[in-house]
This record gives C-alpha cells, sequence and structure tokens, in this order.
C-alpha cells in the first residue's frame, strides 16, 4: 500500500463525511485494487446517493475490473443525477465501442465534442474511432503487417488507458499489452535519464522493420504512447506524439 | 574475423556531442567495447542503456513492429541512442545537447551496418 493511500485511508477513516472517499477510491483503481476501491466508494455514495461523480467513479472501477454490465448502471445513475457529467458520458460511449455499437459511440463522444471542444481525451478517443471504422474491404493489409498495430494512446502510471488505443490492423486491441511494457519503459528512461545526465527525460522512440513507436510523457504520471505503420516518417510521427501530449497535458491538468 | 568494434566506436565519437559509445551485450548489460570522453562511465552506460532499450523494444514487439533497428532516449540535457545487432549486441552511444539526433542516427545506423556486413 501506498503512502498516499494510507494516509488517505487515514483521512477517511477520521472524517467519514468527507469527500475524500472520492480520492481514495481513485488512488485504489489506479493501483488496481478494484475491490477495495469499490467498497469505499460505495460507502461514500450511502452517505453522498446523488452524488454524480461518485457514480461515475464507480463505473470506472467497475468497467477496469470488467463488470461492463455494472459500469453501465452506475455510469446510467450518474447521469440521472447530471445529465452532463462528462466521465460518465465518455464511459458509456467506450462500452457502446466495446459492444462494437460504432455509431452509437460516435454519436456519443460528437456530442460530448459539442459541449467539451477543448476535452483532448475525447478528441483521442474520437480519433480511435474514425482509425477503426474504415471499413476493412477498403485497408490493404500486405502479410507483414497484420499484426502491426496503430494508434495513439493515453495511459495513466499503472499501464491503465486513459484514452485512445492501439489496434493490429488484424483487429486484435493490444493496447493493454503494449503499455504494460511502456510504462516499465518509462520508468527505466527516468532512471537512465537520470543516471546518465540526461536531465528529465523527454520523449523515447523505436524505429522498427514495419513501423515506428515514440511515447512521450506529458505529465510525470502519464505517458502518451503514438504507433504508425512505415508510412509516416519517424519526424512526423516525433510531431504527432508531441502534438497530442500537449493536448493530454491540458486534459489531464483540467482533471486536477 | 574478429569484428572492429574499437574502428566502429571512434567513429561514432567523432560525431559533435558524442560523450562517448559502446558495444553492449544487452541481455546482461555488459560492455565489451567502449570508447569514452574522461570521466564517463563505461560500465554504468552498458547496464543502464541495455535495460532501457530492451524495454522499449519488448513495447515494440507487443504493438508488432518487427524487428528494431534504432531506439532513442531524449533529455534535456542530451541523448541516448542505441542501435542493435549481430543478434543480442546493440551499439549505445550517448550524447550531450549539443548534438543533433539526425546525425548521431545516421552514424549510428553506418557503424552497425559495417559491422554486421
Amino acid at each position: 500500500m501506498t503512502d498516499d493511500i494510507r494516509q488517505l485511508t487515514a483521512a477517511v477513516a477520521a472524517d467519514p463525511s468527507s469527500l475524500l472517499f472520492l480520492d481514495l477510491a481513485e488512488r485504489l483503481r489506479t493501483q488496481r485494487l478494484y475491490r477495495p476501491a469499490r467498497t469505499v466508494v460505495e460507502r461514500g455514495l450511502e452517505r453522498y446517493p446523488t452524488l454524480a461523480a461518485g457514480f461515475a467513479l464507480l463505473g470506472r472501477v467497475h468497467c477496469d475490473a470488467g463488470d461492463h454490465a455494472a459500469a453501465a448502471d452506475a455510469w446510467h445513475e450518474a447521469l440521472r443525477h447530471d445529465a452532463s457529467h462528462l466521465e460518465a458520458r465518455k464511459g458509456l460511449a467506450y462500452l457502446d465501442w466495446r459492444a462494437g455499437d460504432i455509431a452509437a459511440a460516435r454519436a456519443g463522444l460528437e456530442a460530448l465534442m459539442h459541449d467539451r471542444p477543448g476535452d483532448a481525451g475525447v478528441r483521442l478517443a474520437l480519433a480511435g474511432l474514425d482509425a477503426q471504422s474504415v471499413p476493412t474491404a477498403d485497408v490493404t493489409i500486405h502479410e507483414d503487417d497484420a499484426v502491426l498495430a496503430e494508434g495513439t494512446m493515453l495511459v495513466d502510471d499503472a499501464g491503465m488507458r486513459l484514452a485512445g488505443r492501439l489496434q493490429r490492423h488484424g483487429g486484435a486491441d493490444v493496447s493493454e499489452a503494449v503499455a504494460a511494457e511502456l510504462v516499465g519503459a518509462s520508468r527505466e528512461a527516468a532512471r537512465a535519464a537520470r543516471l546518465l545526465g540526461l536531465g528529465a527525460w523527454r520523449d523515447a522512440a523505436v524505429e522498427a522493420a514495419t513501423g515506428g513507436l515514440h511515447v512521450v510523457p506529458p505529465t510525470p504520471d502519464a505517458l502518451l504512447i503514438a504507433v504508425r505503420d512505415r508510412r509516416t516518417p519517424p519526424g512526423r510521427l516525433a510531431m504527432e506524439a508531441e502534438h497530442a501530449a500537449r493536448e493530454s497535458r491540458v486534459w489531464l491538468e483540467s482533471q486536477g | 574475423m574478429k569484428p572492429n568494434f574499437e574502428g566502429a566506436l571512434e567513429q561514432l565519437t567523432r560525431v559533435r556531442g558524442v560523450r562517448g559509445a559502446v558495444v553492449v551485450d544487452a541481455q546482461d548489460g555488459i560492455a565489451l567495447a567502449g570508447a569514452l570522453r574522461d570521466g564517463e562511465d563505461g560500465d554504468a552506460l552498458a547496464a543502464l542503456a541495455g535495460a532501457v532499450m530492451m524495454r522499449l523494444v519488448r513495447g515494440s514487439d507487443a504493438a508488432g513492429l518487427g524487428p528494431a533497428r534504432l531506439v532513442y532516449l531524449r533529455g534535456d540535457d542530451g541523448l541516448l541512442c542505441a542501435a542493435p545487432f549481430g543478434g543480442t549486441l546493440l551499439i549505445a552511444v550517448l550524447a550531450d545537447r549539443s548534438a543533433n539526433l539526425g546525425l548521431v542516427r545516421l552514424a549510428l545506423l553506418d557503424a552497425v551496418g559495417g559491422l554486421a556486413a
């Protein structure tokens, strides 16, 4: 258990009426401690049964734990109390996408884009949908590219996806596998940069046989990952990743 | 014939801003040869370069990008650039902020190409 979780647990215990239960549940969620996160947020909601932010967080915990039906219930409940709640609307659009209902996901995200034009997470999600909605018959997949993934994705420091995704041309989503490896790489990069006198690390890249990968830390607690096929020159990939990282930074800072 | 690591490394150290270059066995992070400015620690460079580069390559593998040909890490004060060759070996180059990534990249790919030939 990390120090901040210990401190938040103590603070919530000392003042059970505090809204700090939201922070505690969120920290537990980012540490993938889903069961305690759910317990904390459910207890908090007993005191605040109309708190949309609480139901939205409960939805995220259920979703991360793989219980999409419970996530949908929680997000609908959040919207019952606050029809404009951003995270709940994003979550439901994500579930539409997971269920294969691209049209519904797009409609949800476009409505969000209309209401929150500056939200980088929504823009990234829409860009992901655009990539996916290209009809398969129109995509030429070279034999050696069939396993190549493409896309742009933002993950937190535990490797959990915040926005976007990476999908192979063959259709498989490899976001979590790539994120798990690169979150470790991010820590190694920070350590190597410090010990080798390179200062704070700014970005890292891999140029490979069928494409390229570029990673940028928009904040110390997040990682922007961009993957493109070999038609995108390395310099352009770097520019695209840095641009997406700037937008992600604004969005992350707006989340507090 | 024994590969001419020293010749390849010396060429790399002539690029502006390069602080040093090492040939590393990436599996164990051991330096096999090095050409470094005074004060630079070749063993630390080998170990750290091997660790971070292998991590990045694993991410690249998970994305299905195929064999890596070049990997780099940039910081506010310099860069680390590496290219694999000969199975588990890589050349790692450490440079300060005056170095041009494009030139280091070209020199490194040339060096690796020469060793692989």
